[in-house]
């Protein structure tokens, strides 16, 4: 296809260096070795034309970058209350904490083994629950065609295991934390997450990948999320990489009939940032609600590339994503919904909604429709530009000044994704780190 | 064809319901089959043409081999690889082969040919405020009004006039929007273009009819690869229509034209096309490919370039007409209706360059996928770091007729300047179940309700087109859909 081979070929060693450090079981083994085979085949993709998923990113810098691993790191002095000041915290959430992609036990708090439920690292869940998690692990974050993914499940022994069990409600919320250190050198880790949700059961998971540093360093995130009927997921999704970060994240969830799954996701920081995901909406009756909020300022990137597809009557999703873009950075929101022929009374909007705040700053919007099914209703839109200049006229007529209502309207812009968010603690964090950090409109009128 | 003509496909040729699908008993001269430099050489010397033509001829044929088989493979359309090798790249009616002359010299079966197109060329016969230029396969057979535009200064005449008798205006705007470098089939079109028709409308001139080109592909295995360049030169403004046919054979044809546009300061083209090249049949064997250069640089202050198209034919369509806004408070428009039924595949839509100040686009796009075909509009907005308060508004509606056709939208926008208002909006639904409810309880059939309906769908667009396109435009989405309504 349309993809380049890495130019670094240390992937391979660090491959060996981990095989040889860890032991799996052989199904994992094999696995890990099948993406390794098809990541040195595909390598990361590039911005050829005819790659229209990559159309507008480049991922050279992450191609042409040395990135030290280790399967062992250590905390790199990370203790709990440095934690508490750089993530969203509250003490009664469930937490599985992953320092520079290595789980950090003393640092995460689990609820009890009740009811069946498991919120434990992928290693011990391969220990004590290695059904449930062979039946899903990379079986829905498909590797055949994407680079970025074969490179995690070549690496893939440990990160955030979940599962919840028919018919319970976990009311805490589960928080998975991802930090990064920022060592002196640049690192990559491959974040995992499977979570499991089965029949009737229902869970809230906090999703954070944040820095405390500002070192160079590259996530390669997967994660896998699968709904049985009627199961019920929020998923909150924190961005907040450092500045000089590289980070890919790819997602894919899986929804059986009447199932909910409902995600707000947040973009901040990263010098390279995409999230790419793929809600596959495999029941009758089952719904999706995806909102997403991206920020970007100075010379960052961020492509949030999210694929909806229809594939059952009776399904409904709901797309909002929402940018504001300041200094040279650069927004891509690629979004598809397709439907299927099967598919038939869906439900979709998409739209993606983006402020430019300034004259070097660039989006490149592409939300896409492919429809094979008659009986459907489906729309999208997409709407670039700055503010209103007839609503900041008719706010100045009101008594406000210029400054005042341009950052009425940039703030009310922001504060609608925010407040698709139900957890309080969280929203507050975003608050904080969203609204008080607002870019301001600077031309004149 | 003022008047309203009932078409009817399935009175037309038997075996299907496409009833421009005779073939006309033409001797025609024609070239050996393939495509090499001595074809090249061959179209330039059959055409008399000077030097400069056939150097960039050739420039374009060298260009093209080293794209190898690099044909355009993003869009949504699926075909078996084209042997280029296996067509043939110029076919010209025997009788015809010094170029058009007086109308009298015309061939009498070419005459009744275009007749039974409803497009007669005789000087008492012909359709009252539409000059007309008649192309068929490779070579243009005649243009009408030619003494009257003469009189006001608009130049109208085929391609291979044009380079012969104004070769400095061609000289000056061929491959200037689009170069031959441009993609795949420009390139290929510029190798091996037969003829196509020119028009240059001077300074301050407001064309006074309607001018028209109708292409016809009559020989077998022929591509066609016509060439138009259109200039309207400051503060004019001209009327363009163009339209096409073809008959019914087992193996696609290729059609792969350029058409470009030039419009000058305070000038204003306006482009309307109805293409009914043949869709093939119900099984999808036969019919046209349409891989078409459509583009357009509203290259002066205040400028204007209009795009209406009505695409109801062809087995693949192919087909982006575009405005590059480079003048400063130029305006660019995009009016399309796609309809596909059986097994055609269309990918087409527009792009909208925005590098002026000021600069307006508009784009409004309709489709409608039946039976088992295929309908996506492919759109780009591009808005440059220099166009400060450019505004585009685009909106594209799909209808599905039946569960086994597809209806896709794919926008890209591109904002590289904050001053700038993009909003771009689509639906895609069926006809209501609702509203079919209400016309029948009013006591119209079915049938008549789905066509009310989709005819109201369209009515936006087909307003944009000229009275005469307009009538037919709504006749031939009717006989494109009998049969998949009520």
């Amino acid at each position: 296809m349309t993809q380049a081979p890495a130019k670094n070929q240390s992937y391979r060693s660090d491959f060996r260096t981990a095989e040889q450090a860890t032991d799996s079981p052989a199904w994992l083994r094999d696995v890990r070795a099948e993406a390794m085979a098809r990541f040195e085949e595909l390598g990361f993709p590039t911005a050829r034309k005819g790659n229209e998923k990559w159309k507008y990113t480049n991922v050279a810098p992450i191609a042409r970058s040395e990135f030290g691993f280790d399967p062992k790191r250590d905390l790199n002095g990370l203790n709990a209350d440095s934690l508490t000041v750089a993530v969203p915290w509250h003490e009664t959430w469930h937490r599985l904490v992953f320092v520079d992609g290595v789980f950090a036990k003393d640092l995460s708090s689990r609820p009890e083994a009740a009811n069946g439920v498991r919120v434990s690292s992928l290693a011990e869940a391969l220990v004590s629950d290695n059904g449930a998690v062979q039946e899903h692990l990379a079986k829905h974050a498909l590797f055949e065609d994407d680079g970025f993914a074969a490179l995690n499940t070549a690496f893939v022994r440990d990160g955030a295991y979940v599962r919840v069990t028919s018919n319970v409600t976990l009311e805490t919320p589960i928080h998975l934390v991802f930090v990064s250190t920022g060592r002196a050198e640049p690192t990559v880790s491959y974040p995992r997450v499977l979570l499991v949700a089965e029949a009737g059961s229902r869970a809230t998971v906090i999703e954070s990948y944040v820095a405390l540093g500002d070192g160079e360093y590259f996530n390669d995130a997967v994660s896998e999320t699968v709904l049985g009927e009627g199961a019920e997921i929020e998923h909150y999704r924190l961005q907040a990489e450092g500045e000089s970060a590289f980070h890919v994240g790819t997602a894919r969830v899986v929804q059986a009939e009447g199932s909910n799954y409902s995600s707000s996701a947040f973009f901040k920081g990263s010098s390279l940032g995409r999230y790419d995901l793929s809600v596959l909406l495999d029941g009758p009756g089952s719904t999706c609600r995806l909102n997403g909020l991206y920020m970007t300022s100075g010379s960052q990137h961020q492509d949030n590339n999210i694929n909806i597809e229809h594939a059952k009557p009776h399904t409904t999703s709901r797309l909002y994503y929402k940018g504001i873009l300041d200094g040279k950075s650069r927004a891509v929101f690629g979004g598809t919904v397709l439907v299927r022929k099967e598919a038939q009374k869906t439900d979709a909007l998409q739209s993606d909604k983006n402020l430019v705040l300034s004259p070097d700053a660039e989006v490149d919007s592409k939300p896409a429709l492919f429809i094979y099914a008659d009986d459907v209703k489906c729309g999208h839109g997409a709407t670039a530009g700055n503010i209103d200049l007839d609503t900041v006229f008719y706010m100045r007529s009101r008594g406000l000044d210029v400054d005042a209502a341009s950052r009425l309207l940039i703030y009310g812009f922001a504060r609608e994704s925010i407040d698709t968010v139900r957890e309080q603690h969280l929203k507050s964090y975003l608050e904080s780190l969203f609204l008080e950090s607002l870019p301001k409109y600077r031309f004149e009128f | 064809m003022t008047e309203q003509r009932v078409i009817s496909r399935k009175t037309g040729v038997e075996d299907t319901d496409y009833k421009w699908g005779f073939e006309l008993d033409i001797e025609s001269d024609i070239a050996p089959r393939g495509l090499n430099e001595d074809i090249v050489r061959l179209i330039s010397a059959k055409k008399r043409e000077p030097e400069w033509m056939l150097e960039w001829r050739l420039k374009a044929y060298r260009h093209w081999l080293k794209l190898g088989s690099e044909e355009p493979k993003w869009a949504n359309v699926k075909f078996p690889p084209i042997d280029y090798q296996d067509m043939i790249y110029y076919a010209a009616p025997r009788s015809q082969a010094d170029g058009p002359k007086s109308l009298d010299e015309i061939d009498p079966e070419i005459l009744e040919g275009f007749n039974k197109l409803g497009i007669p060329l005789e000087e008492q016969k012909k359709l009252s405020g539409v000059a007309v230029d008649a192309v068929l396969d490779s070579v243009s057979v005649a243009t009408t009004y030619q003494e009257m535009l003469k009189k006001v200064g608009v130049i109208f005449c085929s391609m291979s006039e044009a380079v012969k008798n104004h070769p400095e205006l061609v000289q000056k705007y061929i491959g200037s929007v689009v170069p031959y470098s441009d993609n795949f089939y420009a390139t290929l079109n510029s190798a091996v273009f037969s003829d196509g028709s020119f028009c240059y409308v001077p300074p301050g001139v407001r064309c006074p009819i309607e001018l028209m080109t109708y292409f016809r592909i009559n020989e077998m295995d022929t591509g066609q690869f016509e060439r138009t360049l259109i200039i309207a030169d400051k503060g004019s403004y001209v009327s363009y229509l163009e339209g096409c046919t073809a008959p019914m054979r087992k193996t696609h044809q290729l059609h792969a034209a350029v058409v470009e546009l030039v419009a000058l300061d305070d000038a204003e083209i306006k482009y309307s096309t109805l293409q009914n090249w043949y869709p093939g049949d119900k099984d999808g064997n036969g019919g046209v490919y349409n891989f078409v250069t459509k583009r357009g640089k509203a290259q002066g202050r205040g400028s204007k370039i209009s795009w209406t198209q009505v695409e109801t034919g062809s087995a693949i369509t192919w087909k982006y007409p575009s405005v590059i806004l480079q003048g400063d408070d130029s305006v660019g428009e995009f009016y399309s209706v796609a309809l596909v039924n059986n097994h055609q595949q269309a990918d087409t839509g527009t792009k909208m360059t925005h590098i002026g100040k000021n600069t307006r686009s508009t784009i409004i796009a309709k489709g409608i996928s039946a039976g088992k075909a295929n309908n996506t509009y492919r759109g780009q907005v591009k808005i440059m770091p220099t166009a400060n308060g450019a505004r585009n508004f685009t909106q594209c509606d799909s209808l599905l007729i039946g569960d086994e056709c597809g209806a896709h939208t794919v926008p890209y926008i591109e904002v590289r300047n904050p001053t700038a208002q993009l909003e771009h909006e689509a639906t895609t639904s069926k006809v209501s179940d609702d509203q079919l409810f209400y016309l029948q309880q009013r006591g119209l059939s079915l049938e008549e309700s789905n066509y009310m309906i989709i005819n109201g769908f369209c009515r936006g667009i087909f307003k944009e087109l000229p009275f005469e396109f307009a009538a037919e435009a709504s006749q031939l989405m009717r006989v494109s859909l009998e049969g998949t309504v009520g």
